[in-house]
């Protein structure tokens, strides 16, 4: 976990936000309010909360203060990859864009497939501060996809879920094994879905585009396969199962048909399939090329469509920094993976603007449902709760530049951009971590 | 010795009654004592022939066998062979084809198709005694435990829970164990990776608990299976370290049972995994007992099988 309680209440920092609208769907609750924090915990949360001497007023009118916000997808390529990103970098960029908490994926080098890698990562979790890390494990040793990682001594290191994100499950007895082992340890199991046998060599998303461009191309049905077998896994094994980045209308179907059966499935999209579409890589851009690639419009809409309808509980960014090593490339040979840490809420908030959601439901995307599906704190506004807190502008207007993220790599095709809305304080553990 | 036992096979544990346990059991006891004589041996079975066919290696239990019916001056036949899965069928039945020229008066099998036995007992004239066949039971061991467990116990096992930890998906002694002490009143709860537990409509009437402690806690009897790390050539789960670690018995998961719980293993033991060494001193500890009272149950079917016919 990231911090212990010891650190937490040390930290004698007091001070109220006043003002805000207070979105927190762990009490169903959207209203103005004020908020007061002391000793690293919410110690009050009301429509009016008098001042008293020495507590620090932080004027919050026209904001938005949210549960502090988790992404339960980022990879932050430490150890083994640190020119593309690290936990300092990883960390930054996670606080200014409104995240006190972080579940890393475990495709480094060394993968996290032993208790070294996960304390290695909690150590410098530690070291760094800012936001909670929250290791996610790998499913099998070495992501090879041929043995069980031991999950027992993983989830003692630290770990809070398992994946082998960045490469599918191919082998659908060892997916049920981990579903099965992962019962014991009362670990997330997050799949990354996708028929390596559908999706080989393919470089965009399957259509018109891949064929304009000349390239091979990855089918929806590389997704929906995936996604089918592992609601049928997590049916059979009843266990939930967790599915990453959805991306096609086809997936969403075999969700919708899943939570007609109750089955313990959830799952989280990421705000570029929501807001752009397979056009972007129309001139090679090597920035919008990403797995899952980016879909059709029709697919676009159907995401919105789950996020409005709760079919999709989560947000989460799949932040994967590159460099220009592995972007500044010809199109076949570039790395997979756009950042999103600094571009999720105000990719959030259009869909707020655009009335397919309620600012409730974003905080729920972005905050309380990944807690809860990860089984980590947080997700809650409530008095007595670690002082984790975003704070929201709801209405900044900012350009996408270089010089304006913090992640050590620049990789995403909205650089250029206008943004509305930005993370405005991040509180984590009743400190003030963002802006510094 | 007014013997009733109305069954011609030991297959399974299913067709008994608590009537025929009983008197298996009590039979049991009653010859456990020619064991411990000087000269353990009598005339009993005298010109019987007790055909012992092993399809996988097991010293331990053809050893009972042997020596259950030598007791009873029985003379044995030893048969082993690797019987793969896959050529069972034409082969098991020529061997018991061959055997039979022999004139066996019994059949002992073990074997890794389950079914095999039954599938014996279907061909043979004479009695069939299921020495465990794949995952699916191996009655004189569930017999054999619940003698173990008589003993020290007393024969009402109502109200007592019996933890069985290990791989109970694939155990044919857990199988066997839970049909008879759920027959016998007690209540049976399994714990082991998850990998290795049935799902709850599975579990043939058992409990099943995701954590040993759970499954241990207020035990009077705990017993742990010999676990293997692969089947079908796939690992099960991750290591021998971790399943010690988080599976293996020891005398902290222990001190969660009832006072004066037994501690059973059907054996081999892997010492360091499913048992910590440290339990090999633990005041329960009933294993060497179990394999004395294995020769006793032998016996006393052999008696049953055997003597029934004549009747
Ligand atoms: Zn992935």
């Amino acid at each position: 976990m990231g911090k212990t309680m010891e650190e937490e209440s040390l930290n004698t920092e007091r001070f109220l936000i006043r003002g805000a609208r207070i979105l927190d769907p762990s009490q169903g609750l959207d209203q103005e309010g004020d908020l007061l924090v002391e000793g690293g915990r919410i110690a009050a949360l009301d429509r009016e909360i008098p001042v008293e001497e020495g507590v620090q007023v932080i004027e919050a009118r026209g904001c938005w203060l949210l549960p502090g916000l988790v992404d339960m997808h980022v990879h932050l390529r430490e150890p083994g990859e640190e020119w593309k990103e690290d936990l300092e970098s990883g960390l930054r960029a996670a606080v200014a864009g409104g995240f006190t908490a972080v579940a890393c994926m475990p495709n480094t080098r060394p993968p996290n497939d032993s208790p070294e890698v996960t304390r290695y990562i909690l150590d410098r979790a530690r070291e760094v501060g800012r936001a909670r890390v929250y290791p996610v494990a790998c499913i099998s040793r070495g992501q090879e996809g041929r043995e069980l990682a031991p999950f027992g001594e993983l989830r003692e290191a630290g770990a809070v879920a398992v994946s082998d994100d960045g490469r599918p499950v191919a082998d659908s007895g060892l997916m049920r094994l981990a579903l099965e082992y992962a019962r014991s340890f009362d670990l997330t199991v997050i799949s990354h879905a996708e028929d390596p046998g559908l999706s080989a060599g393919g470089q965009v998303n399957e259509g018109p585009v891949s064929a304009r461009l000349g390239v091979k191309g990855i089918p929806a049905e590389a997704e929906a396969v995936a996604v089918f077998r592992e609601v049928a896994l997590a049916a059979l094994v009843g266990y939930p199962v967790h599915i990453a980045h959805v991306s096609t209308a086809a997936a969403v179907e075999i969700l919708r048909r899943a939570r007609e059966s109750g089955l313990p499935v959830t799952a989280e999209t990421a705000p570029h399939y929501f807001t752009l579409t397979e056009e972007a890589v129309l001139d090679y851009n090597t920035l919008a090329k990403v797995n899952p690639p980016l879909r059709s419009e029709d697919d676009r809409l159907a995401i919105r469509e789950a996020l409005s309808e709760g079919l999709i509980q989560v947000i989460a960014t799949d932040h994967a920094p590159h460099s220009p090593l592995e972007k500044e490339v010809e199109f076949p040979a570039a790395a997979f993976g756009m950042i999103g840490l600094e571009t999720a809420v105000p990719l959030t908030l259009n869909l707020v603007r655009e009335g397919v959601i309620t600012p409730l439901r974003m905080a729920e995307l972005l905050s309380t449902n990944p807690a809860r599906i990860l089984g980590v704190p947080g997700g809650t506004l409530k008095p007595g709760s670690p002082a984790d807190l975003t704070l929201i502008d709801p209405d900044r207007v900012w350009v996408v530049t270089e010089e304006e993220l913090h992640s050590k790599n620049k990789n995403t095709p909205f650089l250029g951009r206008e943004m509305r809305g930005r993370a405005v304080l991040t509180v984590v553990g009743g400190r003030i971590v963002w802006p510094e | 010795m007014g013997i009733e036992f109305p069954h011609r096979h030991l297959l399974e544990i299913g067709p008994l009654s608590r009537e025929d346990i009983e008197v298996i059991l009590r039979t049991a006891a009653n010859l456990k004592e020619i064991l411990r004589r000087p000269i353990p041996k009598v005339p009993t079975l005298r010109g019987k022939v007790v055909a012992n066919l092993f399809f996988e290696p097991s010293t331990r239990t053809r050893l009972s066998f042997e020596r259950a019916a030598k007791v009873l001056s029985a003379e044995v036949l030893n048969f082993s062979a690797r019987g793969s899965s896959l050529e069972k069928g034409e082969n098991l039945l020529d061997t018991v084809r061959n055997l039979m020229a022999m004139g066996p008066d019994l059949f002992v099998i073990r074997h890794p198709a389950s079914g095999a036995p039954h599938f014996v007992a279907r061909h043979v004239r004479i009695p069939v005694i299921n020495a465990g066949d794949g995952f699916h039971e191996h009655p004189t061991q569930a017999l054999l435990d619940l003698l173990t467990v008589w003993e020290r116990k007393g024969p009402d096992l109502r109200g007592l829970k019996v933890a069985i930890i290990g791989d109970i998906r694939h155990s044919r002694v857990a199988h066997s164990d839970i049909l008879i002490f759920r027959k016998m009143g007690a209540e049976v709860y399994v714990s082991g990776p998850g990998t290795l537990l049935p799902p709850e409509r599975e579990a043939l009437g058992a409990r099943v608990c995701l954590r040993v402690e759970e499954a241990v806690e207020g035990a009077g009897v705990v017993m742990a299976l010999r676990v293997q790390k692969e089947r079908h050539g796939r690992p099960l789960f991750p290591s021998w370290h971790e399943y010690a670690r988080f599976f293996g018995l020891n005398r902290r998961v222990l001190a969660q049972a009832a006072e004066g719980a037994l501690l059973m293993h059907p054996g081999p033991i892997n010492w360091g995994i499913e048992l910590a060494p440290e339990l090999e001193d633990f005041p329960g500890q009933v294993i060497l007992e179990q394999v004395e009272n294995g020769v006793a149950v032998r016996m006393a079917l052999l008696l049953l099988l055997l003597k029934a016919g004549e009747a």
